[in-house]
């Protein structure tokens, strides 16, 4: 047993009330993909736009500095779940443009270079270059870096992975040489659920004068991160998976690297001074926020923010560990059910994939949700780990505060009310 | 609704028991289409024979409604005439978009006529369509069809 109490948490919880598909209760195995949002989180959005909504950072009126404070509160407060300062945080609209802000620093940087404009070095990528990613990358932390790649001429590399799921890093010393500028790897993995050495990768990175990148999505939801521990120059994760709201995600940077990057979008609160021919920018993190910012987001993610530091993270990643092991176990034991991903619990998360022998995962999905459970189907946004697995698509469940040993029994007894269904010998 | 009246016997069977799957000799037209939200895949061509019959060659992976729905289409469109293939192709499609309360006629549709459930999941819907798609579009590279005679699907 751990402090989660499963019962209280879920009260907080508005949609676990509901039924699906003919009154079905809802059992919600998708937090990878999204959590859900506890009560706090929706009456702090509402409580802001009923009493404080105003543009921050522009304009002098009560309501604009109280937009402001609100804003810039989130900031602190998100800053400080991870150990950082508030000016080590930069908000988004999701991970996935959090990395974009990333790989664009690159590009950007270089075709500045090319007309003149000086740039930190570090950012320039020519041919001969090399950027470093792994083969678990979601999408978000590979196609930005293609397309860095192939506006630079640079080249992408890949750690690869071993049979069981795990970064193989005997190459390590090879694959990120002098010739690389930028790696950026995955903290925890949201299909296979592996939890990968990045301090190490990010030492190697270093090492070599490269700019070290970690996405850590499917970590700071779900366990105590010191972001300053990763050795990473920026991290990116986002609002959604945390209880936060859709709308708003995140990019850590270090003071020095936020200084040396160019901005990624451009425009109305980002700047310093303006003329016709040209302009200056703010210092960050305003330089990488342009535009009216998403306050009621950032609002919403300090609940949730507030919400988990409540629960204590320590409390929510032993929850998850006790979960996951029992998910492993139960799986397992299921004839003609393969894990894709570490089988056990040692550097590992609560997202768990699996196929079953005979059923694609389509179906098994859809079986699941007839029951009234509600599981990812598909490649995850992780095709070429699919690829690497030599599977189509998986199944995959990934259990979160608000989930118990329940909710696993009844995912055990679906699966094997597919195979009955679909008549494949279990 | 009922799993039973998703997954009809009719869909599992060619599901389990595809008709005419592999690959033509002489294809006219191939198209490779793919489902990105789950990985489907359909490989399918098309070629006429002397008399103006389609003959259909299909390969592919997924679940179980893309690839029955592909082995469906085998058995309604393999030696009809183009022109007839276009009204069983479009009654497909209208079918899919009913929303579940299709009236599907066995005439047109055949074991076609099974996918009427699926018609209520809009997430299954483009595993249904898939090899319809890709149909089309086999029939345009093959210079059978004419790409403005296609209506968008
Ligand atoms: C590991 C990982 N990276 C990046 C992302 C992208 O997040 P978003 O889609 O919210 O931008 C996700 C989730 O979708 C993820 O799981």
């Amino acid at each position: 047993m751990t402090g989660i109490d499963v019962a209280r948490i879920r009260a907080d919880f508005p949609i676990l009330k509901r039924t699906v598909r003919d009154g079905k209760p809802l059992i919600y195995l998708d937090s990878a993909a999204t959590s859900q949002k506890p009560v706090e989180v929706l009456d702090a959005e509402r409580t802001f736009y009923e009493t404080s909504n105003a543009a921050a950072h522009r304009g002098a009126h009560q309501l604009a500095e109280e937009a402001t404070a609100a804003y810039e509160a989130s900031r602190a407060r998100v800053g400080g779940f991870v150990g950082v300062e508030a000016e080590n945080i930069i908000f988004t609209k999701n991970a996935s443009e959090s990395l974009n802000l990333a790989a664009y620093a690159f590009s950007n940087a270089t075709a500045l270079a090319r007309w003149g404009t000086p740039v930190d070095p570090r950012f320039e990528l020519n041919p001969g270059n090399s950027v470093v990613v792994t083969e678990m990358e979601h999408h978000a932390n590979l196609i930005p870096w293609q397309e860095v790649c192939a506006k630079t001429g640079a080249s992408l590399r890949w750690l690869p992975l071993t049979d069981s799921g795990r970064l193989d890093l005997a190459d390590l010393d090879d694959l990120i040489d002098t010739s690389t500028k930028v790696v950026s790897v995955v903290h925890q993995s949201n299909i296979l659920g592996t939890i990968n050495p990045v301090a190490e990768i990010m030492a190697r990175a270093h090492a070599v004068g490269a700019v070290g990148v970690v996405d850590a999505c499917q970590s700071i939801p779900h366990m105590p991160v010191d972001v300053r521990a990763l050795g990473a120059d920026l991290v990116a994760w986002g609002g959604h998976k945390m209880l936060g709201p859709t709308g708003i995600g995140l990019l850590y940077g270090t003071s020095e690297i936020l200084q040396a990057m160019p901005p990624f979008l451009t425009g109305g609160s980002m700047i310093a001074t303006v003329e016709m021919e040209r302009s200056t920018y703010a210092a960050a993190p305003q330089k990488f926020e342009a535009g009216v910012p998403m306050v009621a987001q950032a609002v919403g993610l300090g609940a949730a923010v507030a919400y988990l530091e409540k629960l204590g993270m320590a409390e929510v990643a032993a929850h998850e560990q006790e979960l996951t092991a029992y998910s492993l176990m139960a799986l397992s034991g299921i004839p003609g059910v393969r894990i894709i991903g570490p089988t056990e619990t040692v550097d590992r998360g609560s997202a768990i994939s699996f196929v079953v022998e005979g059923i694609h995962p389509h179906d098994v999905g859809q079986v699941l949700d007839n029951m009234g459970i509600a599981v990812r189907v598909g490649h995850h946004c992780a095709w070429p780990t699919c690829r690497r697995f030599g599977v189509p698509a998986t199944t995959r469940i990934s259990p979160y505060i608000y989930n118990d040993q329940r909710d696993i029994d009844a995912l055990v007894e679906a699966i094997a009310h597919a195979q009955h269904f679909f008549k494949v010998a279990s | 609704m009922s799993l039973e009246a998703l997954y009809q016997d009719i869909i599992i069977d060619h599901y389990k028991n595809p008709r005419g799957r592999g690959l033509l000799e002489f294809p006219l037209g191939t198209a490779f289409h793919v489902n990105p939200t789950c990985g489907d895949e359909v490989n399918l061509q098309v070629a006429a024979a002397a008399d103006g019959g389609l003959l259909i060659g299909y390969e592919g992976t997924g679940c179980s409604i893309s690839q029955a729905s592909a082995s469906v289409l085998y058995e309604l469109v393999q030696g009809r005439q183009v022109t007839e293939a276009e009204n069983i192709r479009r009654a497909f499609v209208e079918l899919m978009h009913s929303q579940g309360h299709g009236e599907p006629d066995e005439a047109v549709l055949g074991d076609g006529i099974a996918f009427v459930g699926v018609a209520k999941y809009p997430a299954r819907i483009k595993c249904a369509l898939l090899p319809w798609m890709a149909f089309q579009d086999a029939e345009i590279k093959g210079g059978l069809m004419l790409e403005t005679n296609s209506d968008g699907e």
